[in-house]
């Protein structure tokens, strides 16, 4: 049961850092645009086809 | 012919040399339109950074200030296609963006606790019943205390405030209970915790928490939305004014930049943006969107003029005013005022539900601790018992049961063109038997309308059509309109009052009054067949035609009234137009009861009348002089073409050249309705399973954890039949 004085201070530790890193998302203004977020992930990367596009 | 707009008032200093601006930007609703708009801005040099957000269909810029002329953006959107125009967040919008990104994060903290506690309490329950030492749940008790007590302390304080204010004006709300509910769990807790008993209920009452923070959540971040899109509205509608500068030079500004005191100028055709006073000038004024009324009036030095107004024939002078003098603005703010503390009254399902909720709840653990200490258990199991009958019927899914269901049913009425300017608006909505209509503007379209387009020929039309685009006149504007004309014609000449004229192939062509046309003879027949429309006549070398110019209805009104009355719902009209107008609208939309030439006090006075027979009204307009009315009934909804007040005062407003939103708004409400009842009865059925079981002393950590949560997932689940597709 030593494993205890690791395993829980790491759990927290690592709980901690995810709640932090959910601040720094909403802070950053990441939950703003949501629809968009949305699109952004599946869109083609920079100018792939920068002139190609029809009307 | 677009003005150019004055974008100083919008532009910021984004630091370090760069300047920001904010567009909301007309026709943005698919990825492709991101895309296609960042893409082409970026490649403008000295453009930093051009972001758009889907969601609020609004586009940041950023670029090296000095380098570009904000205008460049604009005719760029245009090229692209998509119409754009600076804008500002108001307070209100600000405010709610705010609250909504505060719930988030106290809803992160919430959430990440309960996640972390429940790892923590998982080994206790099995350890319960397998081979844990005391010490080692006790150590996890604690552990669990240590994530959970500060946790809740920062997220569940909008329960905490929000229930102190209610105490404190001596009333109760659904907060009350839920405060009690989480303050009591986690006190038994922590004593548990220190006399090393068995069971601790800090997993639950995070979990409590961040349900409930869910559902506040959803429930804010729909209101921040709709603001949003209310902010664009504003935004599109452009409203710029003409002001001088100084005694002889003018400059566009936008509305908001106008300040008390400033005089501007307001010519033929344009819509005056601000409450002033003549100084210079006359001119026919159309004050329809204010009074009803659709004859125009004549404005002279001195007389008011309201934001809305519409100028028809000559140019005005006007000194802007903060609060206009007029006699009406006043009589109708006043009127607001004892509409408005009226309506402040109503009591919403929620709050008649806690009413009764909470009194029960506490009673029924009152009971339980006196009940167990009768029957000789000792003083701390009663307490416990007690306290954990609290904790199980604390109203997790009563919290969920509403505002998850005005969530789904907002975003449904969203979807088909409602916007919902009040939280209890749809419950108010769902409960009304009566319908009382405006027509200007309401019933019918808030453009003019050409009514003979069928009896000319097309030709005739088109041609007629691309002459008109030459003046500023509304009657000429709605024949460019409907003839669809997008080429002026050049070199044509514009006889002030009269109409335009010039050469087409070599005939001469004129439009405008029917006497500059020689066509007076025309224009009698017309109005003596139609007496309420405008005539405007056009000749082409020795042929003459006449257009008959007139508001037409919604091209659904009928139906939306028929529809109205199939559900049982009476319909009428009232009016501030004359009688025959509200008459011929009447008879051809099948409305028995209506009434003409109504004051804004008469409007009231016939609201309160149907009042006190037991009628729940939902009030349609968009006039200034609806906004007491629209303040006064029950429930109300605008146009979004309707003056800022009404827009403000209404608790729903609805997009579109249809009227269908008004027929959605109510289908939806009700079945909204029904649902928050069927979840509030889900809610106490769930209590009544749960609470014998607390009352009998057997709830364990894990019990509590899971009623918990399975009640408040029904109850969600429930909600998201608001959205089912059948009611539309």
């Amino acid at each position: 049961m030593e494993i205890l004085v690791f395993l829980v201070p790491l759990a927290l530790a690592l709980g901690f850092v995810g709640l932090l890193g959910f601040l720094w998302s909403l802070k950053s203004g990441q939950y703003d645009d949501l629809d968009g977020a949305a699109w952004r992930a599946i869109a083609d990367d920079e100018p792939a086809n920068g002139q190609g596009r029809s009307k | 012919m677009q003005a150019a707009i004055d974008f100083s008032h919008y532009l910021k200093s984004a630091g370090t040399g760069l300047v920001h601006l904010d567009l909301a930007v007309e026709g943005i609703n698919c990825a492709g339109c991101m895309a296609k708009i960042e893409r082409n801005l970026s490649t403008i040099p000295d453009v930093t950074s051009a972001r758009v957000n889907l969601t609020d269909s609004r586009l940041a810029l950023e670029w090296k200030a000095g380098a570009l002329d904000p205008a460049l953006f604009v005719s760029r959107l245009a090229e692209l296609g998509y119409k754009a125009y600076p804008f500002e967040r108001n307070d209100a919008e600000t405010l709610e963006a705010q609250r909504a990104q505060g719930l988030l994060r106290r809803l992160g903290v919430a959430a990440f606790a309960a996640m972390n506690v429940m790892m923590l309490s998982v080994p206790v329950w099995s350890g319960n019943v397998s081979d844990m030492l005391p010490e080692q749940r006790d150590f996890f008790h604690w552990l669990s205390a240590l994530i959970v007590l500060p946790a809740a302390a920062y997220s569940a304080q909008p329960f905490f405030s929000s229930a102190l204010s209610a105490l404190r004006a001596r009333g109760v709300n659904m907060d009350v209970p839920i405060s009690i509910g989480i303050v009591l769990a986690l006190a038994t807790s922590v004593i548990e915790t220190v006399n090393h008993a068995e069971h601790a209920y800090f997993d639950a009452a995070i979990m409590l928490i961040a349900f409930l923070l869910a559902g506040r959540y959803l429930d804010q971040n729909m209101r921040r939305r709709t603001r949003a899109f209310a902010g664009n509205l504003a935004a599109l509608k452009a409203e710029t004014a003409t002001k001088f500068i100084n005694p002889t030079e003018i400059r566009t500004v936008p509305a908001a930049a106008i300040r008390p005191g400033d005089v501007v100028l307001l010519r033929p055709g344009e819509r005056c943006a601000v409450d002033g006073n003549v100084i210079e000038g006359r001119s026919d004024v159309d004050q329809s969107l204010i009074t009803g009324e659709t004859l125009p009036a004549m404005a002279t030095p001195g007389s008011a003029i309201f934001a809305g107004t519409l100028i028809r024939s000559g140019t005005l002078r006007v000194r802007v005013s903060a609060a206009s003098g007029g006699t009406l603005l006043d009589e109708i703010s006043q009127l607001l005022d004892r509409a408005l503390q009226a309506r402040s009254r109503y009591l919403r399902l929620a709050e008649r539900a806690s009413r009764l909720y909470a009194p029960v709840v506490h009673a029924t653990a009152l009971i339980t601790m006196l009940g167990w200490l009768a029957y000789g258990a000792s003083f701390h199991d009663s307490i416990v018992t007690a306290i954990a009958v609290l904790i199980i019927t604390c109203p997790c899914a009563l919290g969920l049961a509403i505002p998850a269901v005005q969530t789904v049913a907002s975003g449904a009425l969203f979807g088909s063109g409602v916007l919902l300017n009040a939280g209890d608006a749809i419950e108010r909505i769902a409960e009304i038997d009566r319908v009382i209509f405006d027509k200007t503007g309401t019933l019918t379209l808030p453009e003019l309308d050409v009514a003979n387009l069928a009896d000319i020929p097309d030709d005739v039309v088109k041609l007629a059509g691309r002459l008109a685009l030459s003046s500023r006149h509304p009657v000429a504007a709605a024949v460019a309109r409907k003839a669809g004309a997008a080429a002026p014609l050049p070199d044509i000449q514009e006889e002030p009052g009269q109409g335009v004229h010039g050469f087409y192939e070599g005939r001469p062509i004129r439009l405008g009054r029917p006497s500059f046309c020689g066509a007076d003879d025309l224009a009698n027949e017309l109005l003596c067949r139609d007496p309420e429309a405008s005539v405007v006549a056009f000749r082409s070398g020795e042929c003459r035609y006449a257009f008959a110019v007139r508001q037409r209805l919604r091209p659904d009104a009928a139906e939306v009234v028929a529809g109205l009355a199939r559900m049982g719902i009476a319909v009428e009209i009232v009016s501030g137009d004359r009688e025959p107008a509200v008459r011929l609208a009447a008879e051809v939309l099948g409305v028995r009861e209506w009434r003409a030439e109504v004051s804004p006090v008469d409007k009231i006075d016939r609201i309160d009348e149907l009042v006190r027979q037991g009628c729940k009204v939902l009030m349609v307009g968009d006039g200034l002089n609806d906004a007491p009315a629209l303040a006064a009934a029950h429930a109300s909804m605008s146009p979004v073409t309707a003056t800022h007040l009404s827009q403000t005062v209404a608790d729903a407003v609805f997009l579109g050249e249809r009227l269908v939103p008004v027929l959605t708004a109510v289908k939806v409400s009700r079945k909204a309705l029904r649902l928050m009842r069927q979840n509030l009865w889900l809610a106490v059925i769930y209590n009544l399973l749960a609470v014998p079981i607390a009352i009998a002393g057997l709830v364990t950590p894990l019990i509590a954890a899971a009623a918990m949560s399975g009640s408040s997932v029904i109850v969600m689940l429930n909600a998201l039949r608001a959205r089912a597709r059948e009611m539309v």
